[in-house]
């Protein structure tokens, strides 16, 4: 029997691993955005677990906007990542350090 | 619930939705005009902003808050006020930045289209009445703002700070919704006041989590400390015009969501954020104005002393009571107004092939352009809270929400890094005023940019003699 305990615990794991693809990551640019997407897809599995086990649609109703958003977030990052690499002709994280934050 | 929809019912929702339409029109009117188009579009777009702040201002007003579209949609009058001064901002921002952008080369018609979908994505958080609004409202915004940053495609520091802004971004809006899951997992609503009567009684576990995602979420997106990351990269690396509009409007949003989803959705278990929201205000205002301190880059150190100054507006929510929300929304108010025109300012100041951003770029402004050197100075002096300039009184006010709600300790710390605050603000105006000029361009006429300046600084001026009409208009839309 699968309960909401397990789904959740997977979504969490999910988006754990994101976030550390994130910040572990010093390779490039190209797997921020992958994890990023899959930060998204870990919270659209928490919203779908807890729609189906509430018996309530309007968590569903917000995966479909959040995929929405999240395909135009995708292609605005990889226009950004476009005019990156022409500029430096590298997606390489590392070289991101002309501003120091 | 029947769906009962008339037009006229509609009237609520009247800014967002002509905008949506006003932004086809200016896009489509930009692709068609052809070379017309560098000269149509900048005018077309204050034209959409001033028809849009008169239809607010003639229909979309209302006498008590209303819900629209089965709750997701909230007409009160804090919105209509947000709204106004957000169009206000944004309208000012546009024509400060116009001829910054046609001596670049940068003049296109995408600058204004994504200032009003930055724009219509304010709107949207303003008047959010649901989660699922919200979300929607700040990626809207998020969004046009990644895209603006990027905007100059020539320059590889722009290119790389926006990088960093949407990454950071896109992480901020992860932790939220996620936060917003957790949320609605518990309480099996999306509605922010079904889930302030659901949140009642002590906290769970769960609840606690999805609470700490959200204020992460906020924080980031206010640029509090430790998420502020972005901030001075972004500030630096964008195009000065960009920045302006980064460093003034949004800060609106980010009041708007702090006080729609921390007051309003989650005010009845207000213990489990007001902590974070504590620490995220104690670092912010002790970091930045420190920070600020060590800048070499007047872009950098207004943005450092943003972070600063987002610490203040987040004292007034960990004040938690009426008072505080209302000495938070003035704050956020003046302190766009003033960033507005130091970042003008700053426009004026630039020249073809001369970016004005170092701070020793500013020595001796004075002999070179003595409005320009006057009006810096009075933002100067009111960003440091002197008196009898509009800073002080935004300060005034958090001071006293502070000092009301019981927090003595933070009134005490908040003065301390205002005097921080101060010298790093009173360097400028040494800079501008004893320091020698050198062999440093003097800045170009601009007839209607300097009028709009000088009419923004003498409203930092004229707001200090009289507060009071400001405050009011506060508290009534918070009342």
């Amino acid at each position: 029997m699968i309960t909401l305990q397990h789904m959740l615990t997977l979504s969490g794991i999910l988006f754990a691993l994101s976030i550390a693809g994130i910040f572990l990551n010093r390779k490039n640019v190209i797997l921020l955005l992958m994890c990023i997407e899959l930060m998204l897809l870990a919270v659209n599995f928490s919203f779908v677990s807890f729609s189906r086990f509430l018996g309530d649609l309007d968590g569903q109703v917000f995966v479909f906007f959040v995929l929405t958003v999240a395909a135009a977030e995708s292609a605005i990052g990889l226009a950004i990542l476009v005019v990156l690499f022409r500029e430096r002709r590298s997606i390489n994280v590392e070289d991101l350090d002309t501003l120091k934050g | 619930m029947t769906p009962t929809l008339s037009i006229a019912s509609l009237a609520p929702a009247l800014p967002e939705i002509y905008l949506a339409a006003a932004i086809c029109l200016v896009l489509l009117v930009d692709v068609f005009a052809g070379a017309a188009a560098r000269r149509v579009t900048p005018t077309l777009t204050l034209l959409v902003i001033g028809v849009g702040a008169a239809l607010t201002l003639q229909y979309a007003q209302v006498e008590k808050a209303m819900t629209l579209f089965s709750g997701m949609y909230v007409a009160d009058p804090l919105a209509t006020l947000l709204k106004l001064l957000t169009m206000l901002f944004v309208a000012i921002a546009l024509l400060y930045s116009r001829h910054f952008l046609e001596t670049r080369g940068l003049l296109k018609g995408e600058y204004y289209v994504l200032a009003l979908t930055a724009m219509l994505g304010i709107f949207v958080i303003v008047s959010a009445g649901s989660l699922l609004t919200l979300y929607i409202g700040i990626e809207l915004l998020s969004l046009s703002l990644y895209a603006l940053v990027a905007f100059d495609r020539d320059s590889g520091v722009a290119a790389e700070s926006a990088m960093k802004y949407f990454v950071l971004g896109a992480i901020a809006s992860g932790c939220l919704l996620y936060g917003m899951s957790l949320v609605y997992g518990l309480t099996g609503t999306l509605l922010l006041n079904e889930i302030a009567t659901a949140l009642q009684g002590p906290p769970s576990l769960g609840l606690i989590m999805g609470v700490v995602f959200l204020v992460v979420g906020v924080a980031f997106k206010f640029g509090g400390v430790p998420f502020h990351m972005w901030v001075p990269d972004v500030y630096h690396g964008a195009p000065t015009s960009v920045t302006l509009l980064v460093a003034t409007a949004p800060k609106i949003a980010s009041f708007a969501l702090a006080f729609r989803l921390l007051a309003e959705g989650l005010g009845n278990t207000a213990d489990t954020w007001i902590q974070m929201v504590t620490i995220v205000a104690v670092l912010s205002a002790l970091l930045g104005n420190v920070i600020a301190v060590a800048q070499t880059n007047l872009k950098r150190m207004l943005a450092y002393s943003a972070i600063g100054n987002v610490g203040f507006i987040l004292f007034g929510f960990v004040a938690g009571t009426e008072q505080g929300y209302e000495a938070s929304l003035y704050y956020t108010v003046v302190y766009v107004l003033m960033a507005l025109g130091a970042f003008g300012a700053m426009l004026l100041a630039s020249a073809r092939g001369f970016e004005a951003d170092e701070i020793e770029h500013y020595k001796g402004l004075h002999a070179r352009d003595p409005f320009l050197a006057l009006i810096l100075m009075a933002l100067m002096f009111s960003f440091a809270g002197v008196p009898p300039l509009v800073g002080f009184w935004a300060k005034l006010q958090i001071f006293q929400a502070l000092w009301e709600s019981g927090h003595l300790a933070l009134v005490v710390f908040a003065a301390a890094v205002s005097v921080i605050g101060l010298f790093y603000y009173l360097r400028i105006v040494k800079t501008l005023y004893f320091d020698s000029p050198g062999d440093l361009p003097v800045p170009e006429r601009h007839g209607a940019v300097r009028l709009a300046l000088g009419l923004n600084a003498l409203a930092v001026v004229l707001l200090g003699l009289f507060p009071q009409t400001l405050i009011e208009l506060c508290v009534q839309a918070l009342g």
